[in-house]
């Protein structure tokens, strides 16, 4: 067990609490910046699908594990900010301007958007968010000049100072740029959290009440959650994009939503690890299953045969499993396979047992 | 003049009257108890000077500004602070970012300051950590600082929500009903913590209270209400003895 004896108040503040962790970070950058070299082009290709899924997450955990506000709309600011990223480009804006800028661009539609949904609580707020999420595709077709609407768009490459990056002919290059990204979100996820704007977050998730007492602006606040999860998705999405090499007014659909939804309650909410983990389900489930049954279908003499919804379903019963079983997420049992070991063998069953919350101050709203 | 100044108050819930011309004001330095039955009216009473409702009538000043001119979050940037009956704390988040929270107010950076974490969020985060530190001092929270509130015993949860309140720097503190579900012995702790917050501290305590050891031990003036209205104010004493707060509390009639 280590134990942290703590001599200055940065000890709390710090990225990392001691060298330990550090050092684990370190080295698992260190082995996420040599992969390419380990992996082969197919694998390297999924890694990345995991690592720009994760950027998404984080930006939905923002605001459905942070601040609180369910979304079931953020497929469509994933497309949003993956047409503004290509549109820029294909006006001539070099990537490394363009790619920011659609994250400017979805974060100032998010906060946008966020002027109606303050307004609305917990299922009303999902069922506006999932509206948006369906109008994406409409709009998209509508905007077919800038958008290509239903024929869709093809992604360009990538150049960085003559550099070219481009996802199926440097896979490598193209997963570093990924991981540049995810770790660049991720500190700054990690900031916000250690900041009083984050603070301010959980505070507006966990009593709107005693926030404002304590000075909190909700409604500036929720705007906030909404504008910064959204670039952080716009940049996802752009990825995307790229990593898809085409796309359409489809490929946003709101099962996208759905399962960034269900990414983070797997992973766990309202941490960062849950997004990492919940990306490695979302992204890894459809190549396992279909391998799983490429293999029992094999053994039972029939080749090829596709189970309709078997991957829906699936996923369905995870998710079920898990509110059932561990609300916490992937993430919570982390912490308590983890705690268990630190505390052998002193881990008590019930350690992490929760007494229920007293009454809420539910009538002053 | 006094720091806070209620004028001719009344809030209407439809046809139900809950503040009903109500006028009382809180001098600087003093601790001042709010007594009376069940839905006398004086959780209400806090809810206005909060913002959370707005008055049908009437006037509320805070140190000569004008409060109702203020959104309910904005109330917290002129020094007033405040807990609640119910206990409102950030459930999911722990001991020390809840009295973080309370540091609110102080907040000078901005957001894309943040998201970098330049050197002056990191000063600032200092800044605010000494003085949560004092805080976690002052009510003896030190075993608790990095527990999460949902797995805390009621009673720490009401000392923790007096610090995040404590941790604003108020200049008005309003407890409702601040020993509510307490044992004796904490009971006994609160009483001393209000004491020390108005002598040491030098804040003004505004305080709703059922317990009349409490109030008549700490509070310099007490107002007794019933059905929204001022029933008798005074000494705790004069309070008590007064014949219509008996018979609000008791009851009239042959016996």
């Amino acid at each position: 067990m280590r134990i942290h004896f703590k001599t200055s108040y940065e000890n709390d503040i710090r990225l990392f609490p001691d060298r330990w962790s550090f050092f684990v970070y370190a080295a698992l950058v260190a082995g996420a910046i040599i992969l390419p070299w380990l992996l082969d082009d197919f694998f390297l290709g999924e890694v990345t699908n995991v690592l720009i899924w994760a950027i998404a997450g984080l930006g939905l955990m923002l605001l459905t594990g942070q601040t609180g506000q369910a979304s079931l709309g953020h497929a469509a600011f994933l497309a949003l900010g993956c047409y503004s990223c290509i549109i820029l480009m294909e006006h001539g804006v070099p990537f490394l301007l363009a790619f920011p800028l659609a994250g400017v661009i979805t974060g100032i539609f998010g906060t946008l958007f966020a002027i109606p949904a303050v307004r609305l609580h917990g299922i009303y707020l999902a069922i506006a968010t999932m509206a948006l999420s369906i109008l994406a595709d409409d709009i998209i077709v509508m905007l077919a000049p800038w958008t290509d609407g239903v024929s869709g768009k093809f992604a360009p490459t990538i150049t960085i100072f003559g550099l070219e990056i481009e996802r199926w002919t440097t896979p490598d290059r193209f997963y570093w740029l990924v991981l540049v990204v995810t770790i660049l979100c991720t500190l700054a996820y990690r900031n916000l959290l250690r900041a009083p704007l984050g603070r301010a977050f959980a505070a507006v998730r966990d009593s709107e009440v005693s926030a404002t007492a304590m000075g909190v602006h909700i409604a500036f606040t929720k705007a906030a959650a909404f504008g910064l999860s959204c670039a952080i998705t716009g940049l996802a999405g752009a990825l995307m994009g790229f990593y898809a090499g085409a796309f359409n007014n489809e490929t946003f659909s709101v099962v996208i939503s759905i399962s960034l939804l269900m990414m983070i309650v797997i992973g766990g909410l309202g941490s960062i690890h849950g997004a990492f983990f919940g990306a490695i389900i979302i992204a890894f489930l459809p190549q396992a299953l279909s391998m799983a049954s490429d293999t029992i279908g094999g053994l039972l003499g029939a080749n090829n045969v596709a189970i309709p919804g078997l991957e829906t379903g699936v996923f369905g019963a995870i998710l079920i499993l898990f509110i059932m079983f561990e609300p916490m997420g992937i993430y919570g049992r982390w912490l308590k396979i983890r705690t268990w070991f630190e505390l052998f063998p002193f881990a008590r069953k019930d350690m992490f047992k929760r007494q229920k919350s007293y009454l809420k101050t539910e009538r002053l709203r | 003049m006094s720091l806070l100044e209620i004028k001719n108050a009344t809030l209407k819930f439809g046809g139900v009257v809950a503040v009903n011309d109500l006028s009382f004001s809180v001098e600087e330095g003093e601790v001042y108890a709010i007594v009376g039955p069940n839905g006398a009216g004086k959780s209400t009473v806090f809810n206005l000077i909060s913002r959370f409702y707005d008055p049908y009538s009437g006037s509320i000043s805070f140190d000569g500004a004008n409060l109702l001119d203020r959104h309910a979050d904005a109330v917290a940037d002129l020094g007033i602070a405040r807990t609640f009956q119910n206990i409102e704390l950030f459930d999911h988040a722990t001991v020390l970012q809840n009295l973080l929270v309370g540091r609110h107010r102080h907040r000078k950076s901005n957001m894309i300051q943040e998201l970098l974490f330049t050197p002056r969020v990191r000063r600032e985060e200092h800044v605010h950590r000494e003085a949560v530190e004092r805080v976690i001092d002052f009510l003896d929270l030190q075993p608790y600082r990095n527990k999460m509130i949902a797995g805390l015993p009621y009673g720490v949860r009401k000392v923790v929500e007096l610090g995040r309140a404590l941790a604003s720097d108020p200049r008005l503190l309003l407890l409702d009903e601040p020993a509510s579900g307490l044992s004796v012995e904490e009971t006994q702790d609160m009483r001393w913590w209000i004491d020390d917050i108005r002598k040491q501290m030098g804040i003004t305590v505004l305080m709703v209270e059922h317990d009349m050891g409490l109030v008549s031990g700490v509070s310099d003036r007490v107002l007794a209400l019933a059905d929204g209205a001022k029933l008798a104010e005074g000494t705790p004493a004069e309070v008590q003895a007064d014949p219509a707060v008996i018979a609000a509390y008791l009851g009239t009639g042959a016996v």
